[in-house]
C-alpha cells in the first residue's frame, strides 16, 4: 500500500507552536436527516501535520470540507486563524483565502493556461498586479518543479504534474493552512511519489496541513498525529508511531490490519 | 549462435515513397475507392452531380440580364438561345435588388445603412477574434448608440441621453457603493438610470437640440425593408439574447427562491408559445395596453419579441452547459476565495459557453431566418417584400429567380455563422 518513499525526512524544521490555527468545538452535521459528523472536537497547533484516515464513507472529506465551508456545519464552532466560521460571507471569503485546499480530482481548470491557473485567484481576490502574480507563480511552479509546463493546458500534463500545479496554485494564494482531500488517490505509482515528495517539503517547511489520505507511509514519516474516524467521530488520535505500533481501539486494529493487509 | 547475430554496416538512404503513396491518387484511392461499396457510391454521387448540373447550369446560364418584366425576359431568352431555352430571368433580381436590400428606406440615404454595416464590422471585429487591439472594444460598447443614430437619424442628442443613463448607472455602482452599501448600490443602479430614460432623458435630449441642433433627417420603421429589416432585427436578437439567456440560466439554477421562480416562469411561459403568436401580440396587442397617445416603434417591438424569445432558448442550452461542468470546478473557484460573480465570470461561464457553443450558434441561425416571419404581421422583410413583387403585373409568376437569391444570402449568413462556430470550436480546444 505505501509507496512513499522510505527516505531521510528532516523533522528539524517541523516545529509545532503554541498558536492554535483550527479549533473545532463540538461541531455536529448532517445532510439532510443523515448525522454525517458528529460532536467532532479538534485543535490544530500551527505547524502541525495532522493525516485523517478511516473507512470510507466515514466523513473524512466532509471534515475537511467543513473547515473552509465547503460544507456548513449546523452545530458548533469552527474558529479558523481566530476567525469565527460562521455564514457570514465576508469571513468565510476570508478563510477561504487564507486556508488552501487541495482535491483528489486535482480541478485545475481547463480552460486556462497552467500559469493562468496560478496567478487567476491572486489577481481577482488578492487584486495582485498581474506581472507580481506571475511572479509569484513561476516562484511556486519551479518549486514543485515543472516550470517548463507554465504555458501548457491541464489537459496536456499527467496526473501527477497536474496536482503538483494544484498545489502550486494554493501556494500562490499564500495560505497558512493547507487542506489534503486524498491527493493521490487518483495517481498511478510513480506520480504519487512525486506529488507526496511535494507535500513533504511543504511540511519541512512548517506548513499547517491535514491530510486525508491512505499513504500510511506519509503518515509515519510526516505527520505528528494520526486521527482516525469512523461513522462520523474521531474514534482516536495518536502520535503516528504509538497509532500503528500499538492501536487502542478495535475499530482501528481492524481498520489497520485491512490497510496494512496483515 | 552465430548465426542470430546480425550487426548492420551499411546504413540506408530515406527514398521517395512510390506515386501510389502521394498525391491526389492516393487521396482518390483511400477516401473515393477504398472498398466496392465507396467505389458504388462514389460513382452515384458523381452521376448526381452531373444530371443537378445538367438541369439548373443551362437554367442559371442562358438567361436574361435586361429585361423589364416577365414576359419580355422570356421572349429574350428564346430570341437569344432558341426556341425551347427555359432560362432564368435574373432581371428581376437588377431592377429590385436595392429594394431586397433595402426596402423602401430613401435611396438619398442610402448610406447611412452601408456605413452602419461597416461600422457593425469594426464594431463585432475585436469581439469575434481575440487577435484585434482590446481598445477596439470600446468603440463596440458604443456602437448600438451609434448604428441607431445612424439608422433611424433624429437628432444626436437622444442616443447621447440614453447612453447617459448607463453612465449613471456605471457612478452609482462605483460611488454610491461605498455610501449606502452594495445592495442599495445596485438597486440605485437600477433605479437611477431608469427614472432618467423614462422622465428626463427626452426633454433634455430635446432641449439640447433646440440649441445645439445637430442629427439626420428621421426615418420611421415603416420605410426599413429587406435584407435590412432581417439584419437589424436578427443581430440586435443575436447580441441582446446570449447575456440575457445567461443571465436567465443563472437565475433559474439560483438559490434565491424568488428569482428562479421568476426566472423558470419567463423560460418555460416562451417556450411553450410559437414566436408568431408574440409578434402578434408585438403588432397588436401591445397597443392595448401602453397608454393611448404614445407611439412605441413598431421595429422595435418586434426587436424586443424576437429578443425575448431567443434568450428563452439560449437560457436552456446555456443550463446544459453549466450542468455539464463537474462540481469540483466551482468548489475549486471558491476554495481559492472568489465569490459567486468572480467564479462564475472567470471559471463556469467560460467553459459552460464553450460547451454549448454548436447550440448556441444553431439559435443564432434560427433567429436569424425565423427574423422572416415578420412578413406575417406586415413588415417588408425580404419574403414580404418577394410577395409584394410578385404582385406586380410585370413580375407576376416568377419565384426561382426571387426566392433562389434570397436563399442565396441567407445561406450566407448562416454559412459563415457556422464556420466562425468550427473555428472558436478549434481555438478553444484545449486538451491533448
Ligand atoms: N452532499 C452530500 N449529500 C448527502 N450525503 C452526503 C453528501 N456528501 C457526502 N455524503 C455522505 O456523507 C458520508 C460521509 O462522506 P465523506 O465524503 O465525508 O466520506 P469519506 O470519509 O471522505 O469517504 P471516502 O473515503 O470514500 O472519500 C457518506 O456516507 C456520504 O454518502
Ligand atoms: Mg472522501
Amino acid at each position: 500500500m505505501s509507496t512513499a518513499v522510505e527516505r531521510e525526512v528532516d523533522r528539524s524544521q517541523m516545529k509545532v507552536s503554541d498558536e492554535v490555527a483550527i479549533q473545532i468545538t463540538n461541531m455536529n452535521k448532517w445532510f439532510g436527516a443523515f448525522h454525517v459528523l458528529r460532536d467532532i472536537n479538534l485543535t490544530v497547533q500551527r505547524g502541525e501535520r495532522i493525516v485523517v484516515c478511516g473507512p470510507s464513507g466515514s466523513g473524512k472529506s466532509t471534515l475537511i470540507r467543513c473547515i473552509n465551508a465547503l460544507e456548513e456545519h449546523q452545530d458548533g464552532h469552527i474558529s479558523v486563524d481566530g476567525t469565527e466560521l460562521s455564514s457570514d460571507l465576508k469571513n468565510i471569503d476570508k478563510i477561504r483565502s487564507e486556508v488552501g485546499m487541495l482535491f483528489q480530482h486535482f480541478n485545475l481548470f481547463p480552460h486556462l493556461s497552467i500559469l493562468d491557473n496560478c496567478t487567476l485567484a491572486p489577481i481577482w481576490v488578492r487584486k495582485t498586479p498581474k506581472k507580481e502574480a506571475e511572479e509569484i507563480a513561476m516562484h511556486y511552479l519551479t518549486k514543485v518543479k515543472i516550470p517548463e509546463q507554465a504555458d501548457k493546458f491541464p489537459g496536456q500534463l499527467s496526473g501527477g504534474q497536474q496536482q503538483r500545479v494544484a498545489i502550486a496554485r494554493s501556494l500562490c494564494m499564500q495560505p497558512r493552512i493547507m487542506l489534503f482531500d486524498e491527493p493521490t488517490s487518483a495517481l498511478d505509482p510513480e506520480m504519487i511519489k512525486e506529488v507526496l515528495d511535494t507535500m513533504i517539503e511543504l511540511a519541512q517547511e512548517g506548513m499547517t496541513m491535514i491530510v486525508v489520505t491512505h499513504e500510511m507511509g506519509f503518515a509515519r514519516q510526516v505527520a505528528n498525529r494520526v486521527i482516525f474516524m469512523d461513522a462520523g467521530q474521531i474514534v482516536e488520535q495518536n502520535e503516528p508511531e504509538e497509532f500503528f505500533n500499538n492501536p487502542k481501539s478495535d475499530r482501528t486494529k481492524l481498520f489497520l490490519s485491512q490497510i496494512l493487509g496483515h | 549462435m552465430s548465426d542470430v547475430s546480425y550487426v548492420r554496416t551499411k546504413m540506408l538512404d530515406e527514398m521517395a515513397p512510390p506515386v501510389s503513396q502521394v498525391g491526389p491518387i492516393r487521396w482518390a484511392r483511400e477516401n473515393l475507392f477504398s472498398s466496392v461499396t465507396n467505389s458504388v457510391l462514389t460513382l452515384l454521387a458523381i452521376w448526381f452531380i452531373y444530371s443537378l448540373l445538367a438541369a439548373t447550369l443551362p437554367w442559371i446560364v442562358f438567361s436574361s440580364f435586361s429585361a423589364n418584366s416577365l414576359g419580355e425576359c422570356r421572349t429574350a431568352i428564346r430570341d437569344a438561345y432558341g426556341a425551347d431555352a427555359t432560362g432564368a430571368c435574373w432581371s428581376v433580381i437588377r431592377e429590385r435588388y436595392l429594394q431586397l436590400l433595402f426596402g423602401f428606406y430613401p435611396s438619398e440615404s442610402y448610406w447611412r445603412p452601408i456605413l452602419a454595416l461597416v461600422l457593425m464590422l469594426v464594431a463585432i471585429g475585436p469581439i469575434l477574434f481575440e487577435g484585434l487591439p482590446r481598445k477596439m472594444l470600446i468603440f463596440s460598447g458604443l456602437y448600438p448608440f451609434v448604428g441607431f443614430f445612424l439608422l433611424w437619424g433624429g437628432t444626436v442628442w437622444l442616443p447621447v441621453t440614453i447612453l447617459l443613463g448607463f453612465v449613471i448607472a456605471y457612478f452609482a455602482t462605483t460611488m454610491l457603493g461605498k455610501v449606502i452599501g452594495s445592495l442599495g448600490a445596485v438597486i440605485a443602479a437600477i433605479l437611477l438610470p431608469v427614472i432618467w430614460w423614462l422622465f428626463l432623458a427626452g426633454p433634455v435630449a430635446y432641449g439640447l437640440h433646440a440649441i445645439v441642433p445637430i442629427g439626420l433627417v428621421p426615418i420611421e420603421s415603416a420605410r426599413f425593408g429587406g435584407f435590412l429589416l432581417s439584419i437589424v432585427i436578427g443581430v440586435t436578437g443575436i447580441v441582446l439574447s446570449l447575456p440575457i439567456g445567461v443571465l436567465l440560466a443563472l437565475g433559474r439554477r439560483s438559490d434565491l427562491f424568488v428569482v428562479r421562480t421568476i426566472c423558470i416562469g419567463f423560460i418555460e411561459f416562451i417556450r411553450g408559445v410559437p414566436l408568431i403568436t408574440l409578434l402578434f401580440v408585438a403588432s397588436t396587442l401591445l397597443n392595448y395596453f401602453l397608454p393611448p397617445g404614445t407611439t412605441f416603434d413598431i421595429v422595435l417591438r418586434v426587436m424586443i419579441m424576437v429578443t425575448l424569445f431567443s434568450s428563452a432558448y439560449m437560457a436552456e442550452v446555456i443550463r446544459g452547459g453549466l450542468a455539464a461542468l463537474p462540481r469540483g470546478q466551482y468548489e475549486a473557484a471558491n476554495a481559492l476565495g472568489m465569490d459567486y460573480w468572480k467564479s462564475m465570470r472567470l471559471i463556469i461561464m467560460p467553459q459552460a459557453l464553450k460547451i454549448s457553443i454548436p447550440s448556441i450558434v444553431g439559435i443564432f441561425i434560427g433567429l436569424f431566418k425565423d427574423t422572416t416571419l415578420v412578413s406575417i404581421i406586415g413588415l417588408m422583410d425580404p419574403l414580404g417584400l418577394s410577395t409584394a413583387i410578385r404582385a406586380n403585373a410585370a413580375w407576376n409568376g416568377i419565384v426561382w429567380e426571387l426566392y433562389g437569391f434570397i436563399a442565396l444570402m441567407f445561406f450566407i449568413f448562416c454559412f459563415s455563422m457556422s464556420r466562425y462556430s468550427m473555428y472558436l470550436e478549434r481555438k478553444l480546444q484545449t486538451g491533448h
